[in-house]
């Protein structure tokens, strides 16, 4: 045998979790036969994670599952799981599940000197032979210590055991364990350093008046995982659902095919029109005719034979029908044609995780060959800026991979030209920048667009004024002289 | 021990140990010397809880030595050392064996 086959790691067997997208944070699951510490505050989902990891074994791969409760009843975890989705009561009675119930009793107890945990243990045994577990959850361990409060040591020692005892028979071990506060100290008592060969952490954290659940790993051992937090949202049905990041997955193959922008001088602009697969960004102050341009993407599409969906976070469904029959474009005859599909949503209404699965869902049902998103301004009131970043990445990356051409608007607050907050985060993550703007000429205040950036193509650089009728956009020639359409300093933060 | 006199009260305690661990036999120690002190009435029944898992789980028992009486509501419970009669004898209300008889 060669030396090097002596340090040859094994590759680590992967136990999917079923929440979908942690899944790939930590290359395909966690690993067999190793324990995993999940900490987080309380209401941060720990009871719904861990059981969550049963229920996928049990009902996806047959693998039988043990839960440990040392805090809430069997019954109570039963009744509490429901609404998820999982019928834990038949799986027990189909012995698919047993329950360890070391929930505290009503007794009087005294506790003197040395002890052990062998009891636990036995029972934990006893219940993984009983229906064949491959799976073992402990929820929660806080709960364990606070019951045995005086000797922390000893509790350290025993966790230890149980552990070591549980890996050497093959089970993959999930525990919760309790924190304090959302970025302090890993857990309360320090039992990830004793006893965990991975952590992961849940949050619950209050931004600016909403909640934002997020995922983080924070140690793998012997093995790779993706860094930082990752969104997460409780869905009725389905329990965590994580929110993949694109930093994932960057390599998206991007198309040469073009698809017309519904207007003709447009797609001459730039180059033959819109990459399939790519995300447009049409930015302007309000008035300027972002709505309008969505309207010709839309109308342009469908007139193709594709399938087009529009979101509206600003406008009434009313409103949007409305102003298209003003530019002479009839959505309802779209919609009853199944070619169009508007669905307008407050953007107060649920989080943006939330935001990104009814998406998804749509696209997913509706199946359209192009989207359209009127405002992310809307959007970003909802949360906060890393909130908003994480959903913009997930939103331009989940559109490119089903090869969808998408347009989205962002309002800009200057009436001339300039600075839009979003359009921070945004203009990076866009393949295309269309800029719409007042400009002044004289006595006049006039339209204008211009294209900014089209990534992977050549563009038309000038910028050209144009009128709105009856019949939609009409581009026309390039200003006499040309204004200062980004506005003092703009042009820094949009240049990337 | 029998259940012969009606006048006495009767005593069924259970004694949860895992096998036989250092643990398990300081316990089974204290147990006899319990006994010893322990009036009739008393039983003291030793649950090997490797042997009867289903015992421990009826009963909640986590940790061991356990010594405990179910008869009780709620039951009470000594967990670890046993070896200071008094207390436990005290703890359980039971009977001392009589010295003067």
């Amino acid at each position: 045998m060669s030396p090097s086959e002596d340090v040859l790691e094994p590759v680590l067997e992967r136990v999917q979790t079923g929440v979908e997208a942690f899944d790939d944070l930590v290359m395909g699951g966690l690993p067999r036969g190793r324990a995993t510490v999940v900490g987080g505050t309380p209401g941060s989902g720990k009871t719904v994670f861990a059981t969550q990891f049963l229920a996928h074994g049990i009902s996806k791969f047959g693998e039988a599952g043990v839960f440990v409760t040392f805090e809430e009843e069997p019954a109570e975890i039963e009744a509490n799981m429901q609404g998820f989705g999982w019928d834990l009561t038949r799986w027990r009675e189909e012995g698919h599940l047993a329950f360890v119930d070391a929930s505290p009793r009503d007794h009087e107890e005294l506790v003197i000197g040395e002890f052990d945990l062998s009891g636990l243990l036995a029972r934990i045994l006893h219940a993984v032979e009983t229906v064949q577990a491959k799976r073992v959850v402990l929820d929660s361990l806080a709960q364990l210590f606070d019951h045995f409060i005086a000797d922390p040591n000893v509790m350290r020692r025993e966790l230890f055991r149980i552990c070591s005892a549980l890996k050497r028979t093959g089970l993959t071990v999930l525990m919760t364990a309790e924190r304090n506060s959302e970025y302090g100290d890993i857990t309360r008592h320090r039992m990830e350093e004793f006893v965990a060969d991975n952590v992961v952490i849940l949050r619950n954290v209050l931004e600016r008046e909403k909640r934002r659940r997020t995922i983080e790993v924070l140690k793998m051992r012997g093995s790779h995982h993706v860094e930082g937090e990752a969104p997460i949202t409780m869905v009725s049905g389905r329990g965590i659902v994580a929110v993949p990041l694109s930093s994932l997955r960057l390599e998206q193959e991007s198309s040469t095919k073009r698809v017309t922008s519904g207007n003709d001088t447009l797609d001459q602009m730039c180059g033959g029109g819109f990459f399939r697969d790519s995300v447009t960004l049409v930015s302007g102050a309000t008035g300027t005719g972002k709505t309008l341009l969505v309207t010709n993407f839309l109308a342009g599409g469908v007139k193709r034979g594709e399938r087009a969906l529009l979101l509206g976070y600003e406008e009434s469904r009313g409103q949007l029908f409305r102003n298209a029959r003003g530019w002479g474009v009839d959505f309802a005859a779209m919609e009853a044609a199944d070619k169009l599909k508007v669905v307008c949503l407050y953007p107060e209404a649920q989080s943006l995780p939330d935001h990104l699965l009814t998406i998804r869902g749509l696209v997913e049902e509706f199946r359209p060959d192009r989207i359209a998103i009127d405002s992310l301004s809307a959007l970003e009131r909802v949360a906060p800026d890393v909130g908003f970043r994480e959903f913009l990445i997930s939103l331009t990356s989940f559109i490119k991979k089903h090869e969808i051409a998408g347009l989205c608007t962002s309002t800009s607050k200057s009436l001339i030209g300039g600075e839009s907050v979003s359009e921070q985060h945004i203009s990076t993550l866009t393949d295309s920048i269309v800029l719409l703007r007042y400009i002044q000429e004289q006595e006049t205040m006039n339209r204008g667009l211009m294209v900014l950036k089209m990534r992977g193509s050549e563009h038309a650089k000038q910028f050209r004024r144009f009128t709105i009728d009856g019949q939609g956009m009409h581009l026309g020639a390039a200003p006499d002289a040309a204004p200062d359409i980004l506005g003092p300093g703009a042009g820094d933060e949009l240049s990337s | 021990m029998s259940r012969g006199s009606t006048d006495r009260p009767f005593f069924h305690l259970h004694l949860f140990i895992a096998g036989e661990t250092p643990g398990a036999e300081r316990a089974l120690a204290q147990r006899a010397r319990l006994i010893e002190a322990l009036g009739p009435g008393v039983a003291i029944e030793i649950v090997d809880i490797l042997q009867s898992p289903a015992k421990a789980e009826a009963a909640g028992v986590i940790a061991t030595p356990t010594l405990s009486d179910e008869s009780r509501t709620p039951p009470r419970r000594i967990v670890g050392d046993l070896s200071d009669a008094a207390k436990v004898i005290e703890f359980f209300s039971l009977p001392r064996r009589s010295t003067s008889a």
